[in-house]
């Protein structure tokens, strides 16, 4: 198979492409929106809770609309912050086996950050 | 992440060390900070909802880490790096739909960039200071 695009050389290595950057770009993107959107609403809830009592904030993040903005805030961002993660690594990071340790470093502690604060948020609203 | 190594190494392009610094660049540098800043910041947010999850006291160790001048200092951060990052990624989706290409446009959105952040997080700040008092 003949294809125009790709050198001899590339087709002998068969490395190519991971195939994987429009999807990465477009998620990037799309969460990029989620987070514009949450991001405003988590400032009004944070806004709206300043200062006040331990009990008041925690009827406040038992509301379920407030409880779904924030774990749809935490999906978002975690998914975003590991995606771009990944691209400031990739940049700077030139040794092959440090660059996947931290790649996989990066996954472990956006999941991490992304579940702590998921089930912190179903606690405080289904623990009553 | 397919990478195969050089088979020549061939000299690579000179940048942060030799261009005069631009605005648009300085923007472009500042978006990738405010994002790995973020991402860290994240976790702050996190320790929050936790500390709300877990009792009136892990509660309370919180608001008087996030009350103390330190803590402030580095909310106060926090809330620029958001507001600037949202809005350095709102110029991301204009060049995505091929607008503000031109060089004077180019300028002007990074001004706006830099401009909107600062204004947005002392209304931000003051708005909070009003209903804390
Ligand atoms: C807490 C929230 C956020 C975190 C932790 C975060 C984190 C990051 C990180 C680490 C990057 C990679 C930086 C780089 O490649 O230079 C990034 C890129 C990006 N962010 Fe965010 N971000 C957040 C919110 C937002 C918001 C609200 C928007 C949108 C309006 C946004 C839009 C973008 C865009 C468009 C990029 C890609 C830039 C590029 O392709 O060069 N981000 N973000």
């Amino acid at each position: 198979m003949h294809s125009p695009m790709r050198t001899p050389l590339g087709r002998v290595r068969g490395l190519g492409s991971a195939r994987s950057g429009t999807h990465h770009f477009f998620l990037q993107r799309l969460t990029a929106l989620g987070n514009l959107i949450l991001t405003v609403a988590f400032l009004i809830i944070v806004m709206s809770v300043l200062g006040e009592s331990y009990s008041t904030v925690h009827t406040t993040l038992a509301n379920p609309v407030v409880a779904v903005i924030m774990l749809l805030a935490l999906l978002s961002v975690t998914v975003h912050m590991r995606l771009g993660m990944q691209v400031v690594i990739e940049d700077y990071i030139h040794t092959e086996g440090m660059k996947v340790a931290l790649v996989i470093g990066n996954t472990f502690f956006t999941t991490v950050i992304g579940l702590a604060g998921a089930f912190a948020v179903l606690k405080i609203s289904l623990g009553g | 992440m397919a990478d195969s190594p050089p088979r020549i190494m061939r000299p690579t392009s000179p940048h942060l060390q030799i261009y005069r610094p631009l605005i648009t660049m300085m923007m472009s540098i500042v978006h990738r900070i405010t994002g790995c800043a973020l991402y860290f910041g994240t976790a702050i947010l996190v320790w929050w909802l936790l500390a709300a999850a877990a009792s009136p006291s892990a509660y309370a160790t919180f608001s008087t880490v996030a009350g103390s001048w330190i803590g402030r200092l580095i909310l106060l951060g926090y809330t620029w790096a958001l507001l600037h990052h949202a809005l350095g990624g709102m110029r991301h989706f204009i060049w995505d739909m091929l607008h503000g290409f031109g060089p004077k446009e180019r300028v002007l959105l990074a001004k706006l960039t830099l401009g909107g952040s600062i204004t947005l997080t002392i209304v931000v700040w003051a708005i909070g200071l009003a209903i804390k008092s």
